[in-house]
């Protein structure tokens, strides 16, 4: 694979988000809770990186504070190299065409009151991209059929779609705008079964047509090894582990890691009856703080103290 | 052995303003003691509704029972009252809910909610009641279990919740345990613990529990038959083994072949069942899945296949198919 050796297009550089912790009135402090703590990682050009943890491992912060949806407490994050933190409203929103979110529910996702053709236009005309009404559904035309959509819908509202469809919705406007990046926050949990692997294929399609780079959130862990490059694996609001693809499934190095792993309910009877899930006890074995990211193998990294 | 629980004909339907939807259409199947039934399926299956509608949990209006028989121990459960069904509920069917955030109640104890169906069905004091229930709480794997029953759900994780709504589901040890989709809001790690302990209390307690989920790996763990249903009907049913291994229905192939299996991008393609899930407010006609099924013929558009054992595979492994799925892959090389 070459793109380790290509320039990354984003990175995280010690992101920290910290929520609680303020003063209070008479004194004293909130709880201070670090949603995310010093990650850091670099994605590069048409690479899928996946994004794996338990709930309130901090997977979907990281994803909100890189698309700066949310402000980082520290930290940095570099877009094709230039340092994009806490920029302006303005100064950000070329940024903000080429970085762009699907979240996990598609049925909340979208705006009801909308048909799906406005909502997938909308981006185009609050960059004033689309110059007549014409070009404007001509261009959402050709986004629908992108997306496995038939464009006589954009007439129709969200509620005549199924989940499938309005996830396709979802990613027809997300690409409106050719971005770079998008970051994928849980986008086929809320899917029928049957309908996954269509949005995955969409994915994956869209990714080789377009060159897009995904940052891909999940916890279906088949899914990630299916889709992604690289694999990070969160633990608390840090990476526990960080490495391709092959090496976090084929070698696992973190004990939470091989639990997490050892933990995925195989479709087979002969397999699963004969599985044993490893325990974990978080609690009894978080992270150090002053443990760092040592190199295990080939872009291989793992938390140490 | 008479079985445990008998399904024969339940058919359920709820009138909305959209139009009559047929979510569960003509469900027949029986249950032995001690058996563990997985039932397999996508949101609009059928799979909760009929489940819930068995013990008359689902509301009415707009929900309604056209017909059908649930006979459980023989006796038929949709013939009973309220009043009843009370004596049923809790006592000697369990349930646990998907949702532990919201199934249990914020403002009691932990405690108050385990021993309410104990005070009402054995009619237990509270000291007896406080007993068991720290019993319980040791059984589901929740240390320091008698300082925990004192204390309010928010002070519990997702995964001690789930404890908790099991603790609740099997407290009067039950004949029947139904779970629904029990494991899905949990993060994988704690849903692997979860199901040992559904596992060890089989054991312990012999109970028969019926498993309701859509994931595929789950069932194929934890239970010993498995039920496909789409489209509120039983596509296919049958021993894991022969089921996962030799599917005769076209959508439990679909089901099997979309899971990425280990698989790798760039080597392999997701296989994809085409389509959308049906529209429930049609008259169902013919079978459900034709519309998405590239083996379809054109009777599965017409008339609606029964569930029949299948040939060559072992005893009570049913499919409902017009078409030979084997012969069908054959002859198009497509690899199973």
């Amino acid at each position: 694979m070459s793109e380790s050796t290509m320039k990354p297009l984003v990175s995280a550089q010690n992101l920290c988000k910290t929520y609680g912790g303020e003063k209070r009135l008479f004194g004293g402090s909130t709880q201070a809770l670090k949603a995310v703590n010093n990650v850091s990682f670099d994605i590069a050009p048409g690479e899928t990186l996946g994004l794996v943890g338990e709930s309130g491992s901090g997977k979907s912060t990281t994803g909100r504070v890189l698309l700066q949806l949310e402000a980082p407490t520290s930290g940095d994050i570099l877009y094709k190299g230039e340092n994009i933190t806490g920029l302006s409203k303005a100064m950000l929103k070329p940024y903000r065409r080429d970085m762009q979110v699907i979240f996990q529910d598609p049925y909340a996702s979208l705006n009801p009151r909308m048909t799906v053709g406005e909502f997938v236009g909308e981006p185009l005309e609050v960059h004033k991209l689309a110059g007549s009404r014409r070009e404007l559904e001509d261009r959402v035309a050709s986004l629908f059929t992108k997306v496995g959509l038939d464009p006589s819908f954009m007439k129709r509202y969200p509620h005549e779609f199924s989940g499938g469809q309005r996830q396709r919705v979802n990613i027809a406007r997300a690409i409106a705008l050719n971005p770079a990046f998008i970051v994928a926050d849980e986008p086929i949990t809320a899917l029928d079964v049957s309908i996954q692997a269509q949005i995955v294929n969409l994915f994956q399609d869209l990714q080789d047509e377009l060159g897009l780079t995904y940052l891909f959130i999940a916890h279906d862990l088949s899914m990630i090894r299916y889709l992604c490059h690289r694999v990070a694996v969160m633990l608390r609001g840090r990476i526990v582990e960080i490495g391709p693809c092959d090496a976090i499934f084929e070698n696992p190095q973190h004990a939470y890691t091989k639990a997490l792993l050892s933990a995925i309910p195989v479709p087979d009877p002969d397999i699963e009856r004969n599985r044993r899930p490893l325990v974990f006890d978080v609690g009894a074995n978080l992270p150090p703080e002053e443990a760092v990211l040592r190199p295990v193998g080939d872009r291989h990294f793992v938390l140490e103290a | 052995m008479a079985p445990l629980l008998e399904v024969r004909n339940l058919t359920v339907a709820f009138d909305t303003p959209d139009g009559t939807v047929h979510a569960v259409n003509d469900v027949s199947y029986s249950l032995e003691e001690g058996e563990t039934l997985g039932i397999v399926g996508e949101s609009g299956s059928g799979k909760s509704v009929h489940a819930l509608s068995m013990v008359g949990l689902i509301a009415t209006p707009p929900g309604r029972i056209v017909r059908g028989e649930v006979l459980f121990n023989g006796r038929d459960l949709l013939a009973l009252s309220q009043r009843e069904l009370f004596e049923v509920r809790g006592k000697e069917i369990g349930f646990v809910f998907q949702d532990p955030m919201t199934s249990l109640n914020p403002v009691l104890t932990i405690e108050r909610q385990i021993a309410e169906p104990l005070r009402r069905h054995f009619g237990m004091s509270a000291s007896q009641a406080r007993t068991r229930v720290v019993e319980l709480l040791e059984l589901v794997g929740i240390p320091d279990a008698a300082r925990r029953a004192r204390q309010y759900p928010h002070e519990f994780s997702g995964g001690m919740r789930q404890r908790v709504m099991i603790a609740i589901g099997i407290s009067c040890n039950p004949k029947l345990l139904i779970a629904d989709e029990a494991t899905t809001a949990l993060d994988v790690t704690v849903q692997a613990q979860i199901l040992d302990l559904v596992r060890d209390l089989k054991k312990k307690i012999g109970t028969t529990v019926i498993w309701i989920t859509h994931d595929m790996g789950v069932v194929a763990g934890l239970a010993d038959t498995v039920q496909v249903m789409y489209g509120g009907r039983i596509m296919e049913r049958g021993p894991v083994r022969a089921v996962f291994h030799d599917p005769r229905n076209a959508y439990t192939w679909g089901l099997l072949k979309s899971l990425p299996h280990g698989g790798r991008r760039g080597v392999t393609r997701l296989y994809q069942i085409p389509g959308n899930p049906p529209d429930l407010t049609k008259e169902p006609v013919g079978d459900p899945f034709a519309p998405r099924n590239p083996f379809a013929t054109e009777r599965c558009r017409t008339e609606t296949p029964p569930l029949g054992e299948v040939e060559g595979s072992v005893a009570g492994h049913k499919a409902a198919a017009w078409y030979d799925l084997r012969a069908a892959l054959a002859a198009t090389q497509v690899q199973p």
